[in-house]
Parts: structure tokens; C-alpha cells; sequence
């Protein structure tokens, strides 16, 4: 039996103008509208991408095993604590040798990523129907 | 498909082997120092460290997977129609935009410089020419077919492949506008909607050339012209559009991209199991010796479909991903996917284009033998170790009082030592086929040479 070759192209033409739907409509209606980054932590950021901490770290658990996720760590250590480790580094962790301004462009993005949400697993409540919370 | 387009010479696709399975190589020894930093942490710390070695292998892996797909549809297009690529020019041009970018990138994480990234943790100026490849390699693809009428199923897998692969790419760079960078969970949601769909148009091109392989084998193209085969198709695009909300459950983003991903994700387990199911059933004992060595890394494959498919079901379930999620499962999920699925595959490609290739030249059945089996046997031991790692890590997120994160690693220690054993098992049993491989074709062109 084969499939008819119009019902072929209507198939694709319907996945098609669902899927540039959906994708429109997630772009203009991003998911958070009301908070943005202040251009601090947009430095801190960039230099998150530049130094490549996400091959070992984490946020919302996505990124590297080898160190912590570190999406609430500004909220859990507080930013003594995170200098401090950034100003040093770790057995592990290389010292990337910061400057003053670099480590607190580093502390605002954490801090912005703090204030996104929680990523603790251990918050979430689950269902029967297999959704959670 | 006829006798003599499928012992027509193709040098350009066979080029794109050579390059891919040295990727591949490399690839793997890059794997064994990442691995070496999780058996003794802190390794090369001030010279070498995680954050380069780990997109050094990434990297390299995923050209080798890019690469050879690229080559194993050029090769079976040109079998499909029966004459030589629209422009073998082209092919070639975009052959060497991608040896010179991968060189370059790979350069560039040795000196320390990255877009940092998730799998494309190059500077973004790299994904320019990549684009470009990839477009020739679209007119390449459009242009050879000609046009869209009574063609196989896999000729829709293949175009559809490369046309996401390049939105989903493009799109995957979309947080160079401060709109789209400057929210962490806005940022994220588009990462992951690209991400998702990206792997998804990869294995279009993949799981669409197997299906043009085992058409090959079986000696008849009824399954890739069937009602079911173009169902199963667009429960695949469907899958490919809308399932990617499984990758991020624990992020705060729109709930119904959650809902979307956790319903589509839940449809995957027909897909696969009817594909598996079909594909045996109409092969042949006979028939299967004949292609010996590639239906043998078919069937690897299909073992290894099995087990990751189980798997990703299972993680698509949000109330199971919230305890898998960010641990070693997930790592043993794309572990089976890229190797157990995607490289088994991509070499049961190689080795039935190498043979209508290089015709007079068998490939060494002792190194390859030796090589599939204990390429299976450290897969297997190397995925235990990660999901065994995993489920420690999962206990550990959950658990009440959690210990630092460094006495938990400290835990996950004698896991991470067969994790990297089996690593290396694993590289030298692949090393055996990439040498047989590479060696097949070096004596062919050898042999041409002579005459
Ligand atoms: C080579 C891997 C590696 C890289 C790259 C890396 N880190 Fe780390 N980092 C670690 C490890 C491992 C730890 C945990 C140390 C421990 O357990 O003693 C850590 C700990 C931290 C901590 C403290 C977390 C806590 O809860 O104790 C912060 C903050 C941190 N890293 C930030 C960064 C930033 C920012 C970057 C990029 C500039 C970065 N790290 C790059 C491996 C790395």
C-alpha cells in the first residue's frame, strides 16, 4: 500500500506551518518578558562563554559533571564565598586569574541566574500522570 | 539503484570518510584524557584542563558523525538515482570549507578560545562557513534528486534532515541578539528547542540512509516506498519539531512547552520498535551473509536502538527525568545514541560503500572481528558505569542532607575508573575498525595507482 502523493504534501505542509507557529510564537512570547540582565551580568556572561565554565558546571542541570551546578549558588554561598573560589580556583578548577571587575561581572550573573528559579530536583512535587511541579 | 551506478567511483564522499574516521580517532583519545580528569581530578589543571579537552572530543565527534553522514548520503544518493551528484564541484568545495573550519576550531580550543557553548563550544564566527558548507550541500542534495514525486521515504528523510539541520543551527545562534541572551531561561528555552530538533534532523539523515542500506541488503525497495514507512517518516518530523521540551522539565519556562514535549516524546516508542520490527522481517538469512560486515553493525545498532530508546521514554516522563536529570544517565543516554546508534550505523555505511568501492580489496576480518567485539562488550561495560554513576548522583540530589559535592564524586570514584577503563577498550576495539577501514582504502588507491 502506498501513500498517496498529495496526502504526502499536505502532511508535510501541516507539520510545517505548526511548527513555524509554535516557533513564532515562542520567540515573540519568550517566557520571561519582565526581568533583564543588567549589563554587568551580560559581561558576566560573556565571560562565562569565553573561560568555558559550562564544560564542567551546570545551571538548571544542564552543562558538565565534573564540578557543582551552580544555578543557585549565588543564593546558597553568597558572594564571598564564590570570590573566593573564582579568585583561586580549586584542585579541580583552574585560576583563570580575574580581575576585581571580571569576578564581579561573574557574581551579577550568577546572581541573575539565582533569581531566575530554583533547579534543586528535590523541589518539585510529582504526579501520577508522570507531570510535576 | 543499478549494478553500475553503485560501483561508480565516487572520490569526493570517499574523502569525506578518511577525514571523518580520523575524527573519530582523535576524537576517542580526547575522550580517554577527559575521562583521565575524572580518575584523577585536577590533572593538567594549569596547562590542559577539562574545559578544553572536553570540547576537544565533542567536537571531534560530532564532525565525525557530521562528516560521515554527509558522505554515507552522497555515496547512497548517487546509488539511489543511478548517476553522479549534480555538482561533484560543490561537494568538494564544501568538503574543504569543513576540513579547514574543523582545523581551525580545533586550534582554537587548544589556544583557549571559545563561544562556550553547549556540543558548540566554538567562537561563533566558526558557524559562518559551516552554514555556507551546509548550503551547498542542500543545492547539492535538491538538485540531484530533481524532484519530490513516487521518491522513497529516505530521500524525504534526507532533505528533510538537511533543511533542519540548518534552521535548527541558525537558530542555535539566535542568542547573539540581546533579546533572545540577555534571560538565562529565555536563553535556554531557545537553546534547547534548537538543540532538540538539531539531533533530530541528524538522525533523519542517518536512520534514512540505514533504511536505503537495508533496502540494499534485502534486494527490494517495497518498505521504502510504503504506506507505513512514510507514516513512521512524519511521526518522526513530529517528534523532531515538538518533543525537544524533554530536555529542559526543571527549567521555569512555559508549562505547555513541557506538556507538548512529555505527550510528543510518548508517541517515539512506535516509531522505533515498528522501524526495528519491519527491517528484520524482511531480510534474509541468504541475503545477510552476503553484506556480512555492515549488517553486522546493523544489528549492534538495533540492540543498542533498544536500550537507548528504553531509556529516553523513560527520561522523557518528567516525574522520572527530575531524578535523572544532570547526572550520569543522561550522559549514557547520548553515549548509546551517538555510539551504540549513530557510529554503528555510520560504519555500516562505510563498510558497504568501501566495498562497492574498493571491490578487489577484502577488508582484514581478523582486526574487524576483534574490533566489533570489543568495541559491544566495553559499550556495554562503559554505559552500566555511567548509569550506575548516575544513579548514585541521582540519590544524592534527592537525598534530605546532602554532602559536599565533592565527597559525593569521591563516592562515584570506582565507577568513574571502569567508566574510564571500558573507555579505552572501547577506543582500541573502534581503533581496530578505523584501521581496517583506513587500510582497505589506502591499498585500493594503492592497486589504482599501480595499474
Ligand atoms: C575544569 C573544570 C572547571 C571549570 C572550567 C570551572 N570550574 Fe568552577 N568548580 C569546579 C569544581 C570541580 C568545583 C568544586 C570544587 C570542590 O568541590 O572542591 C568548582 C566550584 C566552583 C564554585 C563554587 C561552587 C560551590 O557550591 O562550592 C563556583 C562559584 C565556580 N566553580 C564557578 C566557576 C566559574 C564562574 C567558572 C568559569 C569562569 C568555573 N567555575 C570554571 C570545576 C571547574
Amino acid at each position: 500500500m502506498v501513500f498517496p502523493e498529495k496526502s504526502k504534501l499536505l502532511l508535510v505542509i501541516l507539520l510545517l506551518v505548526g511548527f513555524i507557529t509554535y516557533t513564532g510564537f515562542i520567540y515573540k512570547d519568550l517566557p520571561v518578558t519582565t526581568s533583564h540582565a543588567t549589563s554587568a551580568a551580560m559581561e558576566g556572561k560573556a565571560l562565562w562563554q569565553q573561560k568555558n565554565c559550562n564544560a564542567c558546571h551546570q545551571v538548571y542541570g544542564l552543562g558538565g559533571y565534573l564540578g557543582p551546578d551552580l544555578t543557585n549558588v549565588f543564593s546558597k554561598r553568597g558572594p564571598a564565598y564564590i570570590s573566593a573560589f573564582l579568585k583561586n580556583g580549586t584542585p579541580v578548577m583552574p585560576n583563570f586569574h580575574f580581575t576585581q571587575t571580571e569576578i564581579d561581572a561573574l557574581l551579577a550573573y550568577l546572581k541573575n541566574i539565582d533569581h531566575s528559579g530554583t533547579a534543586d530536583p528535590r523541589k518539585f512535587t510529582k504526579h501520577y500522570d508522570g507531570t510535576i511541579e | 539503484m543499478t549494478e553500475q551506478s553503485s560501483k561508480q567511483k565516487q572520490p569526493v564522499a570517499i574523502f569525506f570518510f578518511t577525514a571523518a574516521l580520523i575524527l573519530f580517532a582523535t576524537g576517542m583519545l580526547w575522550g580517554i584524557m577527559g575521562a583521565l580528569s575524572y580518575v584523577f581530578p585536577g590533572l593538567l589543571k594549569s596547562t590542559f584542563s577539562f574545559e578544553k579537552i572536553r570540547p576537544l572530543h565533542v567536537s571531534s565527534v560530532v564532525f565525525w558523525i557530521i562528516l560521515s553522514a554527509i558522505g554515507s548520503v552522497a555515496s547512497f544518493l548517487q546509488q539511489h538515482t543511478g548517476r553522479k551528484i549534480y555538482s561533484p564541484r560543490l561537494l568538494r568545495i564544501q568538503f574543504f570549507i569543513f576540513c579547514i573550519t574543523i582545523i581551525l576550531i580545533l586550534c582554537s580550543y587548544l589556544m583557549g578560545k571559545f563561544g562556550g557553548r553547549e556540543y558548540w563550544e566554538f567562537h561563533p564566527v566558526f558557524a559562518i562557513p559551516i552554514v555556507i558548507g551546509w548550503i551547498l550541500f542542500l543545492i547539492n542534495m535538491l538538485r540531484s534528486i530533481r524532484h519530490f514525486k513516487k521518491q522513497p521515504v529516505y530521500i524525504w528523510m534526507w532533505c528533510t534532515g538537511i533543511v533542519f539541520f540548518l534552521f535548527t543551527f541558525l537558530e542555535s545562534y539566535l542568542w547573539l541578539f540581546p533579546y533572545f541572551r540577555n534571560n538565562i531561561v529565555n536563553d535556554m528555552t531557545i537553546q534547547w528547542k534548537s538543540y532538540g530538533s538539531m539531533v533530530g534532523s541528524w538522525n533523519m539523515l542517518i536512520y534514512g540512509s540505514s533504511i536505503f542500506l537495508l533496502d540494499k541488503i534485502s534486494g527490494s525497495q517495497r518498505y521504502s516506498y510504503s504506506r507505513i514507512a512514510f507514516l513512521l517518516y512524519f511521526l518522526g518530523l513530529f517528534n523532531l519539531m515538538f518533543n525537544w521540551g524533554h530536555h529542559i522539565y526543571t527549567l521555569p519556562t512555559h508549562s505547555f512547552i513541557k506538556h507538548i514535549g512529555y505527550l510528543v516524546s510518548m508517541t517515539e516508542l512506535i516509531l522505533l520498535g515498528r522501524i526495528i520490527y519491519l527491517w528484520k522481517s524482511s531480510l534474509s538469512t541468504a541475503k545477510k551473509q552476503y553484506h556480512l560486515l555492515a549488517y553486522r553493525f546493523l544489528l549492534a545498532a538495533d540492540i543498542w536502538i533498544l536500550l537507548t530508546l528504553i531509556l529516553a521514554i523513560a527520561m522523557s516522563v518528567p516525574a522520572i527525568n527530575v531524578y535523572t536529570h544532570g547526572t550520569h544517565i543522561t550522559v549514557a543516554h547520548t553515549m548509546g545514541a551517538t555510539i551504540g546508534i549513530n557510529s554503528f550505523l555510520i560504519l555500516a555505511f562505510i563498510t558497504d560503500i568501501f566495498k562497492d568501492q574498493f571491490p578487489a580489496v577484502k577488508p582484514s576480518l581478523k582486526f574487524f572481528n576483534a574490533g566489533y567485539w570489543i568495541a559491544n562488550i566495553a559499550l556495554f561495560i562503559f554505559w552500566v558505569s555511567l548509569v550506575g554513576a548516575g544513579i548514585l548522583k541521582a540519590q544524592w540530589q534527592m537525598s534530605e542532607h546532602q554532602i559536599p559535592f565533592g565527597s559525593m564524586m569521591q563516592q562515584l570514584h570506582p565507577y568513574f575508573i571502569v567508566f574510564f577503563v571500558s573507555g579505552i577498550l572501547l577506543t582500541i576495539g573502534f581503533l581496530f575498525i578505523i584501521f581496517v577501514l583506513l587500510r582497505q582504502q589506502r591499498n585500493a588507491c594503492k592497486q589504482t595507482g599501480e595499474k
